[in-house]
């Protein structure tokens, strides 16, 4: 169980070496997508500007306020509270995001499935876990809304973060076909009729 | 008492603002007992993790949770309360719509077909507004839940028949607790529904998954039925974020209605460790928020 810290983005070896209980801690750049997004750029077929090749995505909208645009800040928008929402209604996209765009980081809540943990092995990339509801402290680790995309999509555009020491965020899912998610789904659905038999549940 | 509809307006938009910063303390007592009973590391680590944001939120005056849910306001009316309703209700809605853009907010409310967000965290039925009357003298309650979608996904009913039997609503809480793994931000409070009609069952159980801590179902099956659940999904394993570990509920909560003969009818609404709600009672002696 080793610590890394990245500096993003990274290459394909690097995403490979991440296994399974291993910490990491970002660093630089991160990208904020979630479900209008993503519904946008694969089933609707938009493209954005940004370059997210080697690149983290976190599945989060924002609580952003109004600023003046400034070297180092095109978005217009400060940080409130920045966040980490459900990954699993993302799955059926997690595909693309890998092929099309070279995403190699996948940062959430709750885990995702069968097609999201298959895309990581074939394209060589991670999911993250970071602690839902956390947010507070999450937007600690966000120095600046560097700049955003398809911001007729708001909250739900495509943020570009830059970012400092955020984490550390555990690796639940990995390269090589570990998923944390579906162990702890696996024991939990092998003691069901135990936990039933004793409350009269069967 | 003659209720200021102004000052109704004002409440909303400071409770929505302070239910997202505040935990209860219901809530915070309920993280201790949890870091106490956790025997896994990584539960542990995540609780702890949890924990801190609560005093980052208090610290950096910020939001616990980006989510600014659904809004939802209860409305108790007591004795000898004067107000215009219809007021009242547009009084609200000014409000939830201030407190969104004068913070600001994020705007977590859509139109359900087109999608499109009005910035303003309203929109047809939205917010919520539940009106209810008790027995208090001059008094008016309002309570504020911004409700998280990841828990609120984690809503189901079923409509069970009585040769189903009671074993079959446990069955169904403890299998969707199960399905829901991490996905609806655990520890969570599992908020049950049984009887009454579909409509009601739903209710029932987004009242369960709302109510404090410490709190015990008024009817007396029911309550028995909250213990044998609150033990039996903390025997599952899921655990602080699916992550693996005892915490997987505070508690279960079970509210009950009459039903029809021919029906049994299970609903299960979760909240999740975010769990937020603020309150404000308005009295001839002024306003006392909580």
């Amino acid at each position: 169980m080793a610590h890394h810290v990245l500096d993003m983005p990274i290459d394909e070896a690097q995403a490979r070496a991440l296994k399974l209980g291993d910490t990491v801690t970002l660093e630089k750049t991160l990208f904020g997508i979630r479900d209008a997004t993503l519904i946008a750029m694969f089933d609707k077929d938009r493209r954005t500007r940004f370059d997210l090749k080697g690149h983290a995505v976190i599945h989060t909208a924002p609580n952003v306020k109004k600023a003046d645009q400034r070297p180092g800040n095109n978005s217009g928008y400060e940080p409130v509270c920045i966040g980490t929402t459900t990954s699993m209604r993302m799955e059926r996209f997690t595909k693309q995001l890998m092929q099309r765009e070279g995403v190699r980081v996948i940062i959430g809540k709750g885990g995702m499935g069968p097609a999201t943990l298959d895309a990581l092995k074939e394209f060589g990339g991670v999911y993250l876990a970071i602690v839902g509801g956390a947010a507070a402290l999450e937007t600690t680790w966000i120095e600046e809304i560097e700049d955003v995309d398809m911001d007729d999509l708001h909250p739900e555009s495509l943020w570009k973060f830059r970012i400092k020491g955020f984490g550390p965020l555990l690796v639940t899912m990995d390269s090589h076909g570990g998923s944390m998610h579906a162990e702890v789904n696996a024991s939990a659905a092998a003691k069901r009729a135990d936990v039933l038999a004793r409350i009269g549940g069967l | 008492m003659q209720v200021d509809i102004k000052e109704i307006e004002e409440v909303a938009k400071t409770l929505y603002i302070r239910a997202l910063k505040l935990l209860p303390t219901d809530i915070k007592q309920g993280f201790e007992r949890l870091m106490r009973d956790e025997t896994s590391t990584t539960g542990k680590t995540v609780l702890g993790t949890m924990v801190e944001n609560i005093a980052v939120a208090e610290r950096t005056k910020n939001l616990l949770c980006q989510d600014t849910g659904i809004p939802i306001y209860n409305i108790r009316i007591g004795r000898d309360v004067s107000l215009d309703g219809a007021a009242m209700k547009e009084a609200i809605r000014r409000g939830c719509e201030r407190a969104t853009k004068e913070h600001p907010l994020r705007s977590s409310v859509v139109h359900p077909i087109t999608r499109k967000n009005e910035q303003t965290s309203c929109g047809i039925g939205v917010p919520v507004i539940n009106i209810d009357f008790d027995e208090r003298p001059e008094t008016l309650e309002i309570e504020m839940i911004p409700k998280g979608s990841g828990s609120e996904n984690g809503s189901f009913l079923q409509m069970l028949i009585p040769a189903d039997g009671v074993g079959a609503v446990k069955r169904f809480v403890v299998d969707k607790v199960i399905e829901c793994g991490g996905r609806v931000c655990p520890p969570t409070i599992v908020g049950v529904g049984i009887g009454g009609t579909s409509d009601v069952c739903m209710h029932l159980a987004k009242v369960a998954a709302t109510r404090p801590l410490g709190s015990k179902c008024s009817d007396e099956e029911g309550a028995k039925i909250e213990a044998q659940l609150s033990e039996a999904v903390n025997e599952l394993g899921i655990g602080p974020q699916g992550l693996g570990g005892r915490s997987t509920s505070f508690r279960v909560h079970v509210e009950v209605a009459a039903t029809h003969i021919t029906m049994n009818p299970v609903a299960v609404n979760i909240q999740c460790h975010s769990a937020r709600r603020a309150s404000a009672t308005i009295t001839p002696g002024g306003i006392a928020f909580a």
